[in-house]
């Protein structure tokens, strides 16, 4: 076991059931811009949570916060137990950062790059060198581990900052829109790898604008509005809140009338199918009346994702909010 | 958390970067000081005489190593921090457990690594023009370890401080230069009127050539413990900014 490992060990004196803990955390900018409005958030050990939120809303502040990249104005932040104004050091110590923009020596070869963020960490080289080895292959860069990090394309910058995260083997793991500009299969890529993460037990908080990426991955959600928290729940919690939901059927061409009872639809051509289902309707009544009238369901999908409706509509009720106030 | 390996990286980072890049961080030295061996040296010096007692060759040789370490450990930090923070691979550093005083000294160390290699090719270079002699090997050991950390930390602090990489040519131009060049590295500063003699008791440079110099040909014009006094307090004030502006984030942090 490393030096560097054996000073991750969690404060069980403080709060040992949460990875983060936030307290009335405000941020003021130089020019009087209020970032953060005094939020409260907290994220248990071992979690996938999702901080969401449209631009300028406090995200990146947040994560600078926690990350000490952004002095705090007022509040309390508390990593493992740690409290980042009394124990600065041992709370960095837990957290691995992916931030939104490529923040590496451009000009460094990859193998450099990870090997001294390690160093930063305490990591012996040794040891660097064989975790480094371990996450340029696991993230398919390892055919470029001697390259300096400017002949990279987007998509293996934004693994490089991954793997970059992962050499000290941090508690806890914060991504700032990791899949920002990454192709669909490249992102699934990433996906299976944060999922692997999350299932040893590292504590993953992400930011992302795509609400597909945070609906699969993440099982609780904080969503951050004009500095303030409007919704920390868990994404089961905030899904129940859907009243309902549209789906398109793709169906087999059909020269019929079609007729769906109790249930309000909308024929797009002659083989789509939109249907508004009620929480309290089954999709089964659908298939039954159209099976009934010869007519074969050959795909669905959701309208819109289910979240992105939800984000949505609490964003525009909180806008409405404001504007009442 | 194990410091001394934090240490090792960010020094290893930064000697790497120089000798990455030693066609514009070695060479250009040794062209420059090259010439002034000729022009100052063989062609001017010859009609000048002597100084301090010896030929006049002999006399700038100290001064002008020293003046290639002050440039080269001033402008490697201030180049390097500068650069780190423009493309925000500080934030590396600063999201790590690194106390503030590893990357003061990280940083330090690799202009100091840097000075003193320049140093040491223009001492190599100057055997091709002069004879060196040597009066004390450790006061030039110890002249040139803590000029260079002088330096590298003012280097620092203009980095630290800059939005721009014009900034981090001003104070070498205005400030660095002209302190230099009337620091004793071409003349003994007894030859000036007395009033000049006492504005020159106030240039730093002057008690690190003169203390160079005395390392060398066992000259100077100032005292020995004194230069190092005035040297000891520039490092422990260039310290000192250096780790307060580094602590509240000056320039590195929202």
């Amino acid at each position: 076991m490393t030096q560097a490992l054996k000073t991750n060990a969690v404060n069980t004196d403080a709060s040992p059931t949460y990875a983060l803990e936030i307290t009335a955390l405000a941020k003021t900018y130089k020019g009087g811009f209020q970032a953060l409005k005094g939020i409260d958030l907290t994220v248990k050990q071992g979690d996938f949570f999702a901080l969401l939120g449209p631009n300028g809303a406090g995200k990146s502040t947040t994560i600078g916060v926690i990350t000490s990249l952004v002095n705090k104005s007022q509040g309390q932040v508390k990593v493992y137990g740690y409290d980042i104004d009394t124990d600065l050091e041992k709370a960095k110590s837990f957290i691995g950062l992916v931030p939104q923009e490529f923040n590496f020596n451009q000009f460094e070869p990859l193998t450099n790059i990870l090997v001294n963020q390690a160093g930063y960490y305490g990591v012996p080289k040794k040891i660097a060198l064989e975790r480094a080895e371990k996450y340029l292959k696991q993230l398919e860069l390892w055919d470029k581990r001697n390259a300096p990090a400017r002949e990279l394309s987007g998509g293996m910058k934004r693994r490089l900052m991954i793997a970059r995260a992962l050499m000290h083997e941090p508690q806890m793991l914060i991504l700032d829109e990791p899949t920002a500009g990454v192709d669909i299969e490249i992102r699934r890529g990433m996906w299976d790898f944060l999922r692997d993460l999350n299932n040893q037990g590292i504590t993953i908080i992400l930011t992302t604008h795509y609400l597909e990426e945070a609906e699969t991955l993440c099982r609780n959600i904080g969503i951050i509005d004009g500095g303030k928290i409007v919704e920390n729940t868990s994404m089961k919690g905030l899904l129940a809140q859907l009243d309902g939901e549209t789906f398109v059927l793709d169906l087999s061409p059909t020269q019929h009338q079609i007729s769906l009872e109790g249930i309000s639809y909308r024929v797009l051509d002659d083989h789509t199918l939109e249907v508004d289902l009620q929480k309290s309707q089954s999709l089964n009544s659908v298939f039954v009346q159209l099976s009934e009238q010869g007519i074969n369901v050959l795909s669905m999908r959701n309208k819109s994702n289910r979240l992105e409706a939800l984000f949505v509509n609490l964003i525009s009720n909180n806008e409405s909010k404001k504007e009442a106030s | 958390m194990n410091n001394s390996i934090a240490l090792k990286s960010i020094l290893n980072k930064e000697v790497q970067r120089f000798l990455r890049i030693w066609v514009q961080t070695l060479v250009p030295p040794a062209i420059t000081i090259s010439l002034y061996f000729v022009i100052f040296g063989s062609l001017i010096g010859s009609r000048i005489g002597e100084m301090g007692g010896f030929d006049y060759m002999s006399f700038i040789v100290p001064g002008l190593i020293m003046m290639s370490v002050i440039t080269n450990s001033y402008s490697n930090v201030a180049s390097s921090f500068f650069s780190a923070k423009w493309q925000r691979n500080v934030e590396e550093m600063l999201v790590a457990p690194v106390p503030n005083w590893v990357i003061v000294a990280g940083y330090v160390g690799g202009g100091m690594a840097r000075g003193m290699l320049v140093g040491l090719i223009v001492t190599i270079v100057s055997l091709f023009f002069v004879d060196i002699q040597i009066h004390n090997v450790w006061i030039i050991i110890a002249t040139v370890s803590l000029t260079s950390a002088t330096f590298a930390l003012g280097g620092l602090i203009n980095a630290i401080f800059a939005g721009s990489f014009d900034d981090i040519s001003i104070i070498p131009t205005f400030v660095l230069t002209p302190l230099t060049y009337l620091g004793g590295v071409f003349y003994s500063i007894s030859l000036l009127p007395e009033f000049w003699q006492g504005v020159s008791q106030i240039n730093p440079i002057v008690y690190m050539v003169n203390a160079f110099r005395y390392g060398f040909l066992g000259i100077s014009d100032v005292n020995i413990t004194v230069a190092f006094a005035v040297i000891g307090v520039f490092i422990v004030t260039l310290f000192t900014i250096a780790m307060t502006l580094i602590s509240k984030g000056i320039g590195l942090r929202s």
